[in-house]
């Protein structure tokens, strides 16, 4: 019941936050409340037993990546307005619409699969030999995983790089 | 009532559909930068459902390379979007056309 | 004897500095000199060489000196398959190694004699004569010396050449550009049999090497009777020997070959390129002697060409054209030898006529150039005054080619005469009549130059303009020495030419020596010495005749008597009574046509033969024109016509469909155009249609399907 009263409040704020986030003319309150909507998914990661992500999800997006979005904001000293100017030939509408029927096969999906197959079968948990979250996701990413963890590390160094250089007036 | 993972899909699928809204209909980069990370989020609730239903772990791990691309995707993305412009003086996608023929 | 090959070589080097550097920057001595050194070098080679073989086992030797053509495998007549493989051999051998005696010790006294006379010419000339001289004795020298059949017509062809060359020397000459050029085609005739032969005798044997042939040949039944293919291969050779010898009936480029300078003459065209074709007969020995056949053919235009060489130089009056019919005439003796079956007895001539004849066209050379280059016999008279060396060695000569003994030729000749006589009593009986003739005109040559009254042009006391242009149109062809070489009258020659006349003088005198007959009580020396090289090797036929010594007494005292009659009809006729030859010329005056213009061989070559093929020329020509240039011509109007069909095709048809193409690539791009909004919105919302569509078809397989 409690965990039930916990899902509903907290999809209710991460929707209305990532509608809030769209839907805001200023774009630094947009940043705000990207900030509330992933601090909310933590949360619902600690529901659903994933400590170490919420924890990461907090350092790394609220922490981090939204920071880098406020530094962006900062420096783009805007002028104008930037929506001011509209191209008549974009197809927001039909975006939109497709959008729209997109969540409804979604959703129709999710509802008639997960009715007729009430309880998914429970895959054979894979033989940990250590206990705990954290302990069990580094045991993976150092065994199973480590090659694209590596090249997760690669990606990211060649992302601060291409970052240096893009942003850097001259080299 | 009991949350079942089809309440975690539900709302992985509204999210996203959020994202793509803001990637359609903003004409703000920044904005749209902002909707691909809810759409990454989105994604990333889906797994960890899926990871709890299903007791296996992959999942998790998965989110945390998703994570990183996260991270590399807004960390490249805003440098072009910098370096764009300080040339051009606007972050409406509508005038990012330079490339048009 | 390894050695050998350096023999050609000398001069090939000689031959190449001269003609490479020499003409552009030699001095006339330099160039004298390098000819000379390479001559004289290939002498002593030779001496050295055959020294050796004189007291050498087995004479002969063979030296390899590189592989020519490897190995080809070619069919051959008995079906197998031959290897035609042609290395780079030398041969020395009896007969080899007398050839090669004679033509680098005939070659180095021209060579020293050319210096003097050739010093007329201009620098550049000079060492272009000497080039070609070199080069003459490198291909001569090749030729005695090649070990294959392939080898020697490489020499062969190459003496031609240089036989061209030096004949048209003074190519500014019309006559001696002509002279040059049917000197060269009347030998395409003979090389053409030549070439035929060699072929043959691959095809029959299987290889092209001198002692292979022999010994197969050897092996063979003697063709009695029949015409077989060792006739044919001889008659083949024999075409050959025709044309390079001057033979009836390709005789007639020999008295026009006496254009070029006359020490040409004296080397190429009397003591050695023209003997070759005897050379090659000789060296072929046993082939012929198993074709009786073309025994007697070659033995018949051997008499035939000496007599009637014999008649024509009774009245010539150019003094070389009467030692060039004579030279015509003496290897007729020599063809008539090998007809006969006296190998030896031909080689022997062949070495003695080397001598005497080079001896009198260096002599008349001589003359010649005393006289301020008159070579007309009737202009000249009492020289025996002017140049007593010239008399006294050309006089040497003339006994020796008469047949006097104890000079040269009276031994050749002799036991050729004697060994026709064995053999056929007609065939003796026309060479003795034409040794009488040879006697005869060689002695009235002696006595219009040398005794009774000068009738040449007077010079000395009007050094005048009429005589300096008198000089001038005299040697007009020539390069005329501008420093005024004013002519002083019939003089005697330098050292440097008088002195290869002495020497071959001696040789003239004392060659014969080597082939005493039998019936003097000395050793023939040359022949048994030479029989080797005639034969295969195992087959040894004893030399010894059974003839009565008596026989061969009588033979000899005959021609003597028919030689000195022949000296004294001469001296009867020019000396005593010099009237009397006009007279006599009055008297028979159709046959002194006839023989003046040579029996107009000439004349009957220009009707047919060259007409012929001026002719036919002619009628191919029209053919060619109208026929061929007509295919042609038709051909390219077809191609026109294609062409044209093609292009209205490719015009209207494919670019059609090309511009079709294009048209409709044009109009599509404006509709297409539209598409592309530059919007990446638009982009993502067709990429959501793609997801849209994705998501759709699963539903419908997953839940309708």
């Amino acid at each position: 019941m409690v965990e039930t009263i916990v899902f509903y409040t907290l999809s209710a704020l991460i929707l209305g936050l990532g509608v809030a986030v769209i839907t805001t003319p200023n774009t630094v309150h947009s940043v705000l409340f990207l900030v509330m909507n992933f601090l909310c998914v933590a949360v619902i990661y600690v529901v659903l037993e994933a400590e170490f992500l919420a924890v990461i999800q907090v350092l790394v997006y609220a922490g981090g990546i939204v920071v880098l979005y406020l530094f962006v904001v900062m420096l783009v000293n805007l002028k104008r307005d930037p929506e001011a100017h509209q191209d008549p030939r974009r197809l927001s509408l039909v975006g939109l619409a497709l959008a729209g029927a997109v969540l409804l096969e979604l959703a129709g999906i999710v509802v008639y699969s997960y009715s007729r197959e009430p309880s998914a079968p429970v895959a054979a948990a894979a033989a940990s030999p250590v206990q705990g979250n954290v302990e069990q996701i580094g045991w993976l990413l150092y065994t199973d995983y480590l090659i694209p963890f590596e090249v997760a590390s690669v990606l990211l160094l060649v992302a601060m790089v291409g970052a240096i250089v893009l942003a850097k007036r001259e080299l | 009532m009991e949350i079942t993972p089809a309440h975690y899909a539900l709302l992985s699928a509204a999210l996203f559909i959020i994202g793509v809204v803001g990637v359609l209909v903003r004409r703000n980069i920044i904005i749209i930068f902002m909707s691909i990370e809810l759409i990454l989020n989105a994604v990333n609730i889906n797994l960890v459902a899926n990871a709890r239903h299903l007791e296996n772990l992959v999942g998790q791990v998965f989110v945390v390379f998703v994570i990183a691309v996260a991270a590399a995707e807004a960390a490249v993305g805003l440098g072009i979007l910098l370096a764009f412009f300080r040339n051009k003086e606007t972050v409406n996608i509508d005038e990012m056309n330079v490339m048009r023929w | 004897m390894d050695l050998i090959w350096l023999i050609p070589l000398l001069p090939g080097i000689g031959a190449a500095l001269n003609g490479l550097l020499g003409v552009r920057y030699f001095s006339k001595r330099v160039a004298a000199g390098v000819a000379c050194v390479t001559m004289g070098g290939a002498l002593l080679l030779s001496i050295g060489a055959f020294y050796q073989l004189l007291g050498a086992e087995h004479r002969e030797h063979v030296v390899t000196v590189a592989q020519w053509i490897p190995p080809i495998p070619l069919a051959t007549a008995s079906g197998e398959i031959g290897a035609f493989e042609v290395p780079w051999a030398f041969r020395l051998d009896p007969l080899s190694g007398m050839m090669i005696l004679i033509v680098t010790g005939i070659g180095f006294l021209i060579h020293l004699y050319s210096v003097a006379y050739m010093d007329h010419e201009s620098r550049g000339a000079y060492a272009r004569f000497f080039c070609y001289l070199n080069l003459f004795c490198f291909f001569m020298l090749m030729l005695v010396l090649g070990s294959t059949f392939l080898v020697m017509f490489v020499g062969w062809e190459g003496v031609g050449l240089c036989s061209y060359l030096l004949i048209g020397f003074w190519y500014h000459k019309q006559s001696a550009s002509d002279a040059g050029k049917k000197a060269f085609i009347v030998n395409r005739v003979g090389d053409w049999g030549f070439m035929l032969g060699i072929f043959l005798i691959f095809f029959t044997f299987g290889t092209l090497d001198f002692r292979a042939v022999a010994e197969a040949a050897a092996e063979m039944p003697v063709e009695v009777g029949g015409f077989g293919v060792l006739s044919a291969i001889c008659l083949l050779l024999f075409v050959g020997a025709v044309g390079k010898s001057a033979q009836i009936p390709l005789h007639i480029w020999l008295p026009d070959a006496m254009e070029g300078p006359t020490p040409v003459s004296a080397l190429i065209h009397a003591a050695t390129m023209v003997t070759a074709g005897v050379y090659m007969v000789g060296r072929n020995a046993v082939l012929f002697s198993h074709a009786p056949m073309v025994m007697q053919v070659v033995a018949w235009v051997g008499v035939l060409t000496a007599l009637l060489a014999a008649t024509i130089g009774l009245v010539q009056t150019d003094i070389k054209k009467v030692l060039a019919y004579s030279t015509v005439s003496q290897l007729g003796y020599m063809f008539l030898a090998t007809g006969v079956g006296a190998f030896g007895a031909a080689a022997f001539h062949l070495m003695t006529h080397a001598f005497f004849k080079a001896l009198l066209f260096l002599g008349s050379g001589s003359v010649i150039h005393a006289m301020n280059d008159e070579q007309d016999l009737r202009r000249m008279g009492n020289m025996r005054l002017y140049m007593p060396v010239t008399f006294i060695t050309m006089f040497v000569g003339s006994l020796a080619i008469a047949g006097v003994p104890p000079f040269s030729g009276f031994f050749s000749k002799d036991e050729i005469l004697y060994r026709t006589y064995l053999n056929n009593k007609l065939l003796w009986g026309l060479a003795v009549v034409t040794a009488g003739m040879t006697a005869f005109y060689m002695f009235r040559l002696i006595f219009m130059t040398f005794f009774g009254e000068y009738r040449g042009p007077s010079w000395g006391h009007q050094e005048g303009e009429d005589h300096a242009e008198a000089h001038a149109a005299a040697d007009d062809g020539h390069d005329a020495d501008a420093q005024g070489h004013a002519w002083h009258g019939p003089h005697e020659s330098p050292g440097l030419m008088t002195g290869p006349l002495w020497m071959l003088a001696v040789g003239a005198s004392v060659a014969g020596l080597v082939g005493i007959p039998a019936a003097f009580g000395f050793r023939n020396l040359i022949e048994p010495f030479l029989e080797p090289s005639f034969t295969a090797g195992a087959a040894h036929e004893a030399t010894e005749h059974a003839e009565s010594h008596l026989l061969e007494w009588g033979l000899m005292g005959f021609s003597v008597l028919i030689a000195i009659a022949g000296i004294a009809l001469a001296y009867h006729f020019y000396v005593r009574r010099p009237e009397r030859s006009e007279q006599l010329a009055k008297h028979w005056a159709g046959a002194h046509r006839w023989l003046t213009n040579k029996y107009y061989v000439d004349e009957l070559y220009g009707a047919t033969a060259i007409k012929g093929t001026i002719g036919s020329a002619r009628g191919l020509w029209t053919v060619d024109r109208h026929v061929v240039d007509g295919a042609v011509n038709g051909a390219g109007w077809l191609t026109r016509a294609c062409a044209w069909v093609s292009h209205v095709f490719d015009k209207y048809l494919v670019d059609g469909m090309f511009n079709l193409l294009a048209w409709v690539c044009t109009e599509g791009s404006y509709v297409f155009r539209r598409v592309q909004t530059g919007l990446i919105q638009n982009y993502a919302v067709a990429t959501l249609f793609g997801v849209f569509a994705f998501v759709t078809m699963y539903l419908i397989a997953r839940y309708v399907g």
